[in-house]
């Protein structure tokens, strides 16, 4: 049984798991699903610098950071009990193409060739991990949410608004990881 | 009258921008947050087991040479729906007995400028918010960078927002 859960899940299986977080939310205490606004909360919290849009009270939405929280043991509980010994298996052509910038390692989910502490002072480390970070905080917030908060939340309330994001966010990563990648990573 | 306008206005603040807000008018003692740590630990768990987190299947999705993230998103999608309509037509109510209640969407233009700017960096990082703190639980400490750096662009956000078109 163990030795089951250690592979990887199937997509049938963890889609509509991550689904059920929706109705479980609200279920439970009444909160829209959504995890970008944890980011805010943590701006309204740390660091408000009498700026309007930090200014409510936050602690009414301190549920948010316990979620989050939460998800951040469950990658230490996922890892240490349950992970996968074997590398990922990716699409060929996907490998193939990484291989020409040196991305050769596939024991952990991220690329520890471009993503780790040493590689963060180089300019490609820092412009994906500093630069990319920048831009995945200050969009979501732009677009009022995330992929939990727009794609999965906003889709399932039927709000066209948020389909009008969800189309922006794939189009937006269709750019980078066609158009604009391959130039960051063959810095 | 004068305290109950007060919270309105908290509330429409905290709903700038916002996807989650809490509506709820219960107050209740803080350990019963400690539900929401054991959603959130199951979820990221189930982050982990599916890959989501993984920075590859990112980019196998951006570059449509995988099907698992969108058969993930797209059954997600559905289930929650399915969820909603339900919840709607039975009228279910919360553990508490309040009526569920799930604030609209309205339309402006932060949608696109925000969406695209979100999706490029998420083909960067490989990662949206939620996968951030998954991926620095299982051991990639680096991603703390990530995150700092997007509660950064969060708080610039938050700096800008009069300036920037809506």
């Amino acid at each position: 049984m163990l030795e089951f859960l250690k592979q990887p899940w199937p997509w049938y299986v963890t889609g509509p798991l991550i689904g059920l977080t929706v109705p479980l939310l609200l279920i439970i205490g009444n909160k829209s699903f959504g995890i970008s606004s944890s980011l805010r909360h943590i701006c309204a919290s740390c660091i408000p610098a009498n700026i309007p849009f930090f200014k409510y009270d936050w602690k009414k939405e301190v549920w948010n950071l316990f979620f989050v929280f939460g998800i951040f043991l469950g990658g230490v509980v996922a890892i240490s009990l349950l992970s996968n010994p074997a590398p990922m298996e990716v699409n060929p052509k996907l490998a193939a193409e990484l291989a020409g910038y040196g991305i050769t390692n596939y024991n952990h989910l991220v690329p520890v060739d471009i993503m780790s502490w040493s590689s963060l002072f180089t300019l490609k480390g820092f412009i994906l991990m500093v630069v990319g970070g920048f831009l995945v905080g200050f969009g979501t917030r732009y677009a009022g949410g995330c992929t939990s908060g727009h794609a999965i939340m906003g889709l399932s309330n039927l709000q066209w608004p948020s389909l009008v994001a969800t189309i922006c966010f794939m189009i937006g990563g269709f750019a980078m990881a066609n158009f604009i990648l391959p130039f960051i990573l063959s810095l | 009258m004068q305290q109950n306008s007060t919270i309105e206005k908290d509330l429409q603040l905290r709903k700038l921008d916002a996807m989650c807000v809490n509506e709820s008018r219960l107050v209740h003692k803080w350990y019963h947050n400690l539900k929401y740590l054991v959603v959130g630990v199951l979820f990221g768990i189930v982050f982990v087991k599916s890959e989501v987190v993984s920075w590859y299947r990112i980019q196998e999705m951006f570059r449509l040479q995988s099907f698992h993230m969108y058969g993930i998103i797209g059954s997600a999608i559905i289930t929650g729906m399915v969820s909603v309509f339900l919840i709607r037509k039975f009228d279910v109510r919360t553990i508490y007995g309040e009526p569920i209640k799930i604030a609209p969407k309205t339309f402006n233009k932060g949608q696109v400028f925000g969406g695209l700017i979100f999706g490029l960096g998420w083909a960067m990082t490989g990662a949206c918010p939620g996968p951030l703190f998954a991926q620095i639980g299982t051991g990639a400490t680096v991603v703390a960078v990530t995150l700092l750096s997007a509660i950064a662009g969060t708080w610039v956000y938050g700096l800008l927002r009069e300036k920037l078109p809506h």
